[in-house]
């Protein structure tokens, strides 16, 4: 296959940025698409131009790393798939593809398709956890789970952080993000002591980090690799609720 | 020539096997609570060993700082483990326990690893599931709530605790939030895109690292008490592997270089269950979870070339090889002999699909008796993902798989208390060598780092700590050095600017060039040649051509490598090109390693040492020991070490799985 790729380049995060076109040949349908951003990167370096930066590691859909916008959609047209697992047999033969990066104020490009989603982390580090230290925990089969809880909460724990999400909502909100760690804890027995403090933190941190709200738009659910149900943002509204009017025990502290 | 032998001391305490770390925990000296702030440990890596490392030392009070090549400490590699954990629970009640677990994972590995630190890996595997469960990790469970298990290779009780196909995943972003918590209580930072390139020994001791910060560019030093390198394994040695693109030894091998050894790197893994290559600009392999073996049946079809679409092939006309060589345990077969009996079936002719690299793993006896559902909720992920790949829906048809690079057994060498060579420099995880001799059982990586993670470098790093005095720790705590700010404690040793000029000169060097291949062709290359000469099968003729090849390539590299881009900016052609710098230097210890040890066991399989029908043939007389590598300088043969291997325990025996 001959594609053209109209890619979006950027020097630094102070630079303004614009889209470039490039020409590759011999793509193969079996080739994944990063292979493909592999093979212009080879063809560029010959050329003596600067490679394209883009963020990648695993390739197999589950590190987050990779985030690309294509032809304007988070991660491509594939449903439920990361962009290292989308295929260049998706493609037609003279097609023109768009790739940007993830667009958000809270995401700062670095560097052409290369941006900064340490906000996520930040999020995590306000209450995405159960607080036990090592050694402390009781034998495991202590407190059963019921199968349709452990479900649920795995459902929502299966998000890999890659922050489509916020790239495909027209509000760059992530609750879809904060929802899927809020509803995997709240599922379980060992996230009940802190329930309340840590939705509420959490969603704090979120909005001091300059993400936007939901408003129903479910473009989230459509570009999650994962396919995490909007549901949970449902969970994480109720949740919030929950936690900002009762007061216990945990306020006190 | 013979090059000189020293015998190492690997400090296995005495006394009887089950008893010897509770014993020896006993001896390790704490770090008085009020003192533990004023030792900074740096933890280099956030798989599951140095997450789980950073947040249980940070936990007890040390000041912790992490490194990781990544964009944040949770996407490091381990995230990528599909099946699941060892652990010796018996909640099956098939008999399991921590002996047997032990010796499943001692024969696993062909005698070639350490008793007493196999035994202690069994004897932590238990509270490693308590404390997974107690963080949140959402478990497989049956429906009566309590937790369900899975059977994995190379062993007959299901021990495999699981979170669909994402137990790594979940494993990880467990130690992930423990450590997340600890940045925010402030008793540890991580330092994101930021690549270890050189390690600072003053004074004997191991007291820093050299880092470069792979957004801006800029080269610091930073200083510590101690250093924990928990940097996985270097199967991208082989360039196309299971693991992660950025995977590398730079981390283990500049430290090898700075005077720790390395031990065994010729043990390597090859996974039987892969996802075929595709052929032309692949760049990566992708595994299917072995837990797949459960339930699948590994076949090819009898006659040689046979073309016809799987399903036309009778039941009469197919080979269930693994069934037919290992009635015993058919499928489950450990991996090293799986990936070896595919190899052979595919290079008579009878391998299935592209350019015959391939064998049929078929689900559909369990599809058929268990139905689509359960077979969905066990493996959709597997499933779903192989469709993406080949565009081939796996529920209809057999899945075609094919040996791939996946784990290194081979590590820098550390003793029992996980400590190199180098005093202060602590390795764990599948950076160092330790628990899985030369192959690894299923399900055991994830287990081996929590354990060297949560329940054992931490004690035994307190116990270092406890005998040196805080150089780096102090002035932190003055500048409020952990608020979260990207800074760097320049030391005042000479060492450190040294290194850190050596690490400068060095990436100006590759910069410089400015030849015409890039640094990937030269990676590709070199991962034929090592997958060539030292993948599957190995021989004496073989490695000797690729030890006269690597050091012309090596040269071919440093006069011809293109490496676009600029010093001080986001570069990952750089990034890369030092990678593989450090990889055109490590191949020929590798094979150098694959030479000396003429025997076959394991993953390490030399065609001229071969039972009658052709299964791996030890030799306990003259290699039942460890081969400890130690740097000379540059353009020197290595120095080899021994550590012999005593089974006090498990008695030496050929192995058998028919």
């Amino acid at each position: 296959m001959k594609l053209t790729l109209r890619l979006w380049r950027q020097r630094s995060a102070r630079d303004t940025g614009r889209f470039e076109q490039y020409q590759v040949a011999d793509i193969s349908p079996d080739m994944s698409f990063l292979e493909m951003l592999d093979s212009l990167n080879e063809q560029l370096c010959a050329e003596r131009k600067e490679p394209v930066a883009f963020d990648h590691d695993c390739r197999e859909g589950i590190c987050g790393m990779c985030s690309l916008v294509i032809n304007g959609l988070a991660h491509g047209s594939d449903r439920g798939v990361a962009a290292c697992q989308l295929h260049m047999r998706r493609f037609k033969d003279g097609d023109m593809i768009t790739i940007e990066p993830w667009r958000a104020k809270a995401f700062p490009i670095i560097k052409d398709l290369v941006v900064d989603r340490s906000a996520f982390d930040r999020i995590i580090q306000a209450g995405g956890y159960v607080s036990v230290d090592t050694g402390d925990a009781p034998e495991a089969n202590t407190v059963p789970v019921p199968k349709p809880a452990a479900e649920t909460a795995m459902d929502a724990a299966a998000c890999i952080g890659c922050g489509a999400c916020v790239a495909a909502c027209p509000n760059a909100s992530a609750m879809l993000f904060v929802a899927a760690k809020v509803s995997h804890l709240a599922k379980l027995p060992q996230g009940q002591e802190e329930r309340r403090r840590r939705v509420r933190s959490m969603v704090e941190a979120m909005d001091r980090e300059g993400f936007g709200n939901c408003t129903n738009h479910f473009e989230c659910m459509a570009a999650c690799p994962k396919s995490i149900h909007v549901t949970f943002i449902a969970r994480l509204n109720r949740e919030y609720l929950k936690a900002s009017t009762r007061r216990s025990s945990e306020d006190i502290h | 020539m013979t090059p000189l032998m020293k015998t190492l001391d690997s400090m296995v305490p005495s006394g009887p096997l089950p008893q010897k770390w509770e014993r020896h925990r006993l001896t390790l000296k704490p770090v008085a609570p009020a003192d533990r702030r004023t030792y900074r440990v740096i933890v280099v890596g956030t798989g599951l060993a140095g997450a789980s490392a950073a947040a249980t030392l940070a936990e007890s009070g040390f000041s912790v700082e992490c490194f990781c090549y990544q964009d944040s400490a949770r996407r490091a590699h381990s995230i990528a483990a599909q099946g699941g954990i060892n652990a010796a629970k018996n909640y099956p009640k098939d008999g399991d326990s921590v002996e047997r677990l032990f010796a499943d994972t001692i024969k696993g590995g062909d005698f070639r690893s350490r008793e007493a630190n196999v035994y202690r890996l069994a004897e932590v595997s238990n509270a490693i599931i308590d404390q997974c469960v107690a963080q949140g990790v959402p478990f497989a469970r049956e429906y009566d709530g309590y937790l369900a298990n899975r059977s994995f290779g190379g062993a007959k009780v299901s021990r495999t605790f699981y979170c669909r196909g994402q137990t790594g995943q979940q494993l990880l972003l467990g130690a992930y939030q423990s450590l997340m918590r600890q940045v925010h209580a402030g008793q540890a930072a991580v330092h994101a895109r930021a690549e270890m390139l050189d390690l600072i020994v003053v004074d004997g001791r191991a007291q820093g690292i050299i880092v470069r910060d792979l957004v801006s560019g800029a080269v610091t030093p930073h200083a510590a008490d101690a250093v924990i390198l928990a940097t996985g394994g270097y199967s991208t040695l082989f360039y196309l592997s299971t693991n992660a693109k950025g995977c590398n030894v730079t981390a283990t091998y500049r430290a090898y270089k700075r005077g720790a050894y390395f031990a065994n790197p010729c043990l390597t893994q090859i996974h039987p269950t892969c996802i075929p290559p595709h052929g032309g600009g692949q760049s990566k392999l992708t595994l299917m979870s072995e837990s797949l073996r459960n339930d699948g049946r590994v076949w090819v079809p009898t006659q040689p070339r046979d073309m016809r679409p799987p399903r036309d092939i009778p039941q009469a006309e197919r080979d269930y090889f693994l069934e037919r060589k290992y009635p015993s345990y058919g499928n489950l077969a450990p991996r090293d002999i799986s990936s070896r009996s595919a190899k052979e079936v595919c290079d008579a002719g009878h391998g299935v699909g592209p350019g015959g690299l391939g064998v049929y793993l078929d689900l559909s006896d369990a599809i058929a008796r268990l139905g689509k559902p359960v077979i969905r909720e066990r493996y959709g992920n597997l499933f779903q993902m192989y469709e993406q790949i080949t565009g081939e829906n796996a529920y209809d048809s057999p899945m075609r798989i094919y040996p791939a690079p996946h784990y290194t057994m081979g590590g820098l060498w550390v003793d029992y208390n996980l400590m190199s060579t180098i005093p202060g420099l602590f390795v764990i995880g599948e950076a160092n060598f330790s628990d899985h001799g030369a192959n690894r059982l299923g399900a055991s990586a994830l287990m081996q780092g929590l354990a060297d993670g949560y329940f054992i470098v931490p004690f035994t790093v307190a116990d270092y700590l406890a005998g040196v005095s805080p150089g780096h720790g102090r002035a932190d705590a003055r500048h409020s050095a952990l608020a979260g700010v990207r800074r760097s404690c320049v030391a005042d040793a000479p060492e450190f600017a040294e290194a850190a000029g050596g690490v400068e000169a060095r990436v100006k060097r590759l910069l410089g060039v400015r030849g015409k291949k890039s640094a990937d062709a030269f990676h590709r290359e070199l991962g034929r040649l090592m997958w060539d000469a030292c993948g599957m099968s190995r021989s004496a003729e073989g490695l000797t051509r690729a030890l006269a090849r690597i050091p012309a390539l090596r040269e071919e590299f440093w006069d011809d490598v293109n490496v676009p881009g600029e010093e001080r900016d986001f570069n990952q052609a750089l990034e890369h090109a030092g990678r593989v710098a450090d990889f055109l230097e490590f191949a020929e210890l590798v094979c150098r390693d694959a030479l000396h040890r003429e025997e076959s066991c394991g993953g390490h399989f030399r065609v001229e040492h071969q039972t009658p029908d052709g299964e791996a043939k030890r030799d306990d007389e003259r290699f039942c020991y460890v081969a400890a590598w130690e740097h000379q300088g540059e353009g020197k043969p290595p120095l080899l070490h021994k550590e012999p291997l005593v089974f006090e325990h498990i008695p030496l025996a050929q192995r058998s799985y028919k």
